[in-house]
């Protein structure tokens, strides 16, 4: 028995969700009194693995094959099962993030496995083996009993936080034979816009609905998420008309998200926006109707027109800043 | 070319989610029952693709009579024909299996869900079915265009976005952009009274999960209101009460 936390790399790099998957997985292995191992995938040099260890990995296996250079679905599912079934580890551990997505629920078939998808806290521990995960898009939270021997937990980002534990990784070469026909997807081209803060992971997120009038205003919302280091969402009406890219739309039909702080700037509030981003740990609002939705979910709010209050929130927020 | 979609019956997006028998079941009175929104995206690419007598297009629910009025909803958007696996979906795992199970032997070129299902959020199905059929999966495309047997595909990925290709049988979930919801039209809902709606009994799966209870989110407390020139104020109480910047 042990526990198996995938950490999937971008570009050879981990990111803090990772940790966050590490440390998470670190505390179910404590809860089960055994040991945390990592699975990496793709050209991750040995100073990037050994950071894995800060947050409780005792030892990382490394898979380094020229087919799985980039994010092949059923290749790396195949691997992280290999993986699971070597370490005799019953519980698996991976991000909700996009891959993990993929990769869990084919994870959990060849495995025979529960998978809790969306999972916001650590298993209980009072005998049964039930998570807490998201339902309803966040209207609600489903408590997900996994009774199967081997079991599958896909975290949210920001359900947990990163936890540093330190233990020194043991780095170990890792191949498991891979069949031709888990390599039937190719990936052409990746676009990275390496400058932004990706939604889905980010904890301070600027947003803005149809309030804003047209895609030429949204250039103080940018100014503002990066004077924050904020991603950038939007209201489903606003991707409908193209003012921006469908991947920023949040919401039931969107992404759901929980980051630590939610601007949201000329949104109503209706219900199917709230859907996707009332689990936010803190909610400001900025809106000319006081009787919008959105103030009765609001943590701060200001009644105003966004194009007089937003402005004015940049020369604050500098000035903060200094 | 065959195309099978994967239609799930969800709770209207208005919903106000609420819970009985002391939280363990979703309270279904009073809910209007809708096709699954990603879903819709799924089915309508499909109508698109097969447009013009270029194939067909059968779409699967696994659910009891109830869900009927959500099959025929989707027979009036378009799809040719449809079947039901007569059970209560369990989870995720059971659905696929089902879904996989009915799959196996009819030769479809391709089969499409939406990216997850509103009410369980959980973004397993086309995965499983892709595992159970040992065919490729790709999660949360974005775009679907098909060459030949060749399909090219755009798939959302954290802060960007993928291309890939894919040839052969296999299965995605959709994602806005997919395509635009079609809209039933007068015909489309007359002629979905009278296409095919197969019922087909379910088959053994081992349980792996179960919801044994809900929660709903505690009350936020009332907001704070900060006149519209203090803005300065909003940033000291983010910064020093909040503690977020
Ligand atoms: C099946 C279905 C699924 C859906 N899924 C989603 C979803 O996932 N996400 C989503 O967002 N929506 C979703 N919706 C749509 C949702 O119901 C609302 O229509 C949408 O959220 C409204 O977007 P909005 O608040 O930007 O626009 P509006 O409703 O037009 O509201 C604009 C707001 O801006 C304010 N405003 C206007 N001018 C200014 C100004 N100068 N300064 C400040 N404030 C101003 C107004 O007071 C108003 O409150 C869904 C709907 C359906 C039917």
């Amino acid at each position: 028995m042990s526990v198996l936390v995938y950490v999937e790399q971008a570009e050879g790099k981990f990111k803090k969700s990772v940790f966050e998957a590490v440390s998470y997985a670190k505390a179910i292995a404590d809860q089960q009194s055994t040991h945390l191992t990592a699975i990496s995938i793709g050209d991750v040099a040995e100073s990037e693995l050994k950071e894995l260890g800060k947050y409780g990995a005792s030892k990382v296996l490394n898979v380094n094959a020229d087919q799985l250079k980039t994010f092949v679905n059923q290749a790396y599912a195949s691997v992280i099962a290999a993986a699971a079934e070597k370490e005799s580890a019953d519980i698996i551990v991976l991000s909700n993030s996009f891959s993990g997505k993929g990769l869990a629920p084919r994870i959990a078939v060849k495995l025979k496995a529960g998978l809790a998808d969306g999972a916001v806290e650590l298993p209980s521990t009072d005998g049964k083996f039930s998570v807490k995960k998201t339902a309803f898009s966040g209207k609600a939270f489903a408590i997900t009993e996994l009774t199967s021997a081997n079991k599958v937990i896909a975290l949210n980002p920001n359900a947990f936080g990163v936890k540093e534990n330190a233990t020194d990784a043991a780095i170990e070469a890792f191949s498991a034979d891979i069949k031709q026909s888990d390599l039937a997807t190719v990936i052409k081209e990746i676009v990275r816009a390496t400058d932004k803060v990706s939604l889905p992971d980010a904890e301070l997120v600027v947003s803005a609905g149809r309030g804003l009038k047209g895609p030429e205003n949204w250039g103080m919302i940018e100014e503002l998420a990066g004077l924050l280091g904020a991603a950038t969402a939007c209201s489903k009406p606003v991707s409908d008309a193209d003012w921006r890219p469908h991947s920023e739309h949040v919401g039931q039909t969107g992404i759901a998200i929980s980051p630590n702080l939610y601007i949201a700037i000329g949104i109503s509030g209706a219900i199917q926006h709230l859907a996707g981003v009332s689990s936010s740990k803190v909610i400001v609002v900025i809106n000319k109707d006081p009787e919008a939705p959105f103030f009765k979910v609001a943590d701060y709010g200001i009644v105003g027109d966004a194009f007089e209050v937003v402005p004015k929130l940049i020369e604050a927020l500098k000035a903060h800043k200094g | 070319m065959k195309i099978l979609v994967c239609i799930s019956n969800v709770p209207d997006t208005t919903t106000k989610i609420t819970f009985t028998n002391d939280n363990t079941e979703f309270n279904t009175a009073g809910v209007q029952y809708i096709v699954n929104p990603y879903d819709e995206i799924a089915l309508s690419r499909a109508i698109e693709l097969t447009e013009g007598g270029k194939g067909t297009v059968t779409a699967i629910n696994v659910g009891e009579a109830a869900n009927d009025p959500t099959i025929r909803k989707a027979l009036a958007i378009g799809a040719d024909d449809a079947v039901r696996v007569n059970a209560a979906p369990r989870d995720a795992y059971f659905v696929a299996k089902q879904i996989a199970e009915y799959a196996k032997d009819k030769d479809f070129d391709l089969i499409l869900t939406g990216r997850e299902s509103i009410d369980y959020n959980g973004n397993q199905v086309a995965a499983m079915v892709g595992e159970f059929l040992d065919i490729p999966s790709i999660s949360i495309i974005k775009k679907l265009t098909l060459d030949g047997d060749t399909a090219t595909i755009e798939r959302e990925i954290e802060g960007g976005k993928e291309v890939l290709t894919v040839s052969g049988k296999f299965i995605a979930s959709c994602a806005e952009g997919v395509a635009e919801p079609k809209i039933p039209t007068m015909r489309g809902i007359m002629s979905a009274r009278t296409k095919p709606l197969t019922v087909v009994d379910a088959v053994a799966t081992e349980e792996v999960a179960k919801v044994t209870r809900y929660e709903t989110p505690a009350p936020r407390g009332t907001v704070k209101l900060i006149p519209a020139d203090q803005t300065e104020s909003l940033i000291s109480l983010l910064h020093s009460e909040a503690k977020v910047i």
